[in-house]
């Protein structure tokens, strides 16, 4: 595909994850840190994003497993899952934390596990739509072409 | 994005913060206005930068030549820390004769007025609500001007000499004002 093609498709692609709600303002942030001296900001804050969240996500479901579930500890996880996705931009996995907070208060594990079926489901989404866009990113790249910068 | 400083006055910042993600991203922003920027995971690593003990003995100083020589500028904490919250490094912080004059920003995802309240009281100078943004970074500037080795400038003189007057504790409260104030006119 040649370069212009790339880059349309990289515009129309970017521009569906803010309107679907997946990428808010944040990630536009993220996006304005990266410069020729950091050229690679934003996909090294993903992948952090990726790796911890995969960590709490794994600590969420061992917590909620146990026989006499800790509340506190899963109300800490949710927490910091909220923080680093706010963090990042990937408002929908946010959005996700808020509820789950209200049940763990509740101490109700089974609207809790709810929740996690629910994070997972957008993590998973929003972590597939970040690395099809990166792959987008690198085609241009490789194919001679800037990566456009979005407004 | 204005520069802050030449490399010769290169102000220099701690950053102190448990989430991986927002530590990489508070160091790119300072980086962006051209801090010298060190940062760590946890309150109790920052005090051991800062030369002070952290165990229960508070005011337990350990090097004073070794604080002087770090030359921190500013710190900038997040409030909910396991352990050590940024609130119990603020006390420690403004409980040392060595480190209660460098200014202190906290950072926190929640948006508890009785908690920035807490804050400020205990003389943190702002409160930043995250995700912190490059428009963020605007406000820390006013905190280092204010620093003792900075020339001393008409309207700081004229603050002086109103306050006084006032006892230590009020004079903290309209300090914490005066800098709200005169940041929102700069804004």
């Amino acid at each position: 595909m040649e370069v212009g093609q790339l880059q349309r498709s990289f515009i129309e692609y970017m521009s569906s994850l803010f309107n679907e709600g997946f990428l808010d303002a944040q990630f536009s942030q993220l996006q304005q840190l990266q410069d020729e001296s950091n050229p690679d900001f934003v996909v090294e804050v993903v992948s952090l994003f990726f790796e911890d969240s995969e960590r709490l996500l794994n600590d969420l479901t061992m917590a909620l497993d146990q026989p006499n579930v800790d509340f506190k500890q899963v109300d800490a996880h949710v927490h910091q899952l909220k923080g680093s996705s706010s963090s990042v931009g990937a408002q929908r996995v946010k959005n996700c934390c808020v509820p789950f907070r209200s049940v763990c208060e509740e101490k109700n594990t089974e609207a809790c596990l709810r929740c996690l079926q629910q994070i997972k489901q957008e993590y998973l989404l929003v972590k597939n739509k970040l690395q099809t866009l990166f792959e987008l990113e690198q085609q241009i790249v490789a194919a001679g072409g800037a990566i456009p910068m979005m407004q | 994005m204005a520069q802050v400083a030449t490399m010769d006055h290169q102000f220099h910042v701690l950053a102190v913060d448990d989430s991986i993600i927002d530590r990489k991203l508070i160091e790119r922003l300072l980086k962006t206005s051209s801090y010298q920027v060190t940062v760590v995971d946890s309150g109790s690593k920052a005090l051991e930068y800062l030369g002070l003990s952290s165990d229960e003995n508070e005011g337990v100083e350990i090097d004073h030549s070794h604080v002087r020589e770090i030359g921190i500028n500013l710190i900038i904490t997040d409030y909910s820390m396991p352990g050590m919250t940024g609130y119990d490094l603020l006390r420690k912080i403004k409980g040392s004769s060595s480190l209660k004059d460098i200014p202190v920003i906290i950072m926190s995802s929640e948006n508890v007025p009785s908690r920035i309240n807490r804050c400020l009281e205990e003389g943190a100078e702002e409160f930043f609500l995250k995700p912190v943004q490059q428009s963020d970074m605007n406000r820390i500037k006013p905190h280092l001007m204010r620093e003792k080795r900075q020339k001393v400038t008409p309207n700081s003189l004229k603050r002086k000499a109103m306050v006084e007057c006032i006892s230590p504790e009020k004079t903290r409260k309209y300090n914490n004002l005066c800098g709200i104030f005169w940041q929102n006119i700069c804004e």
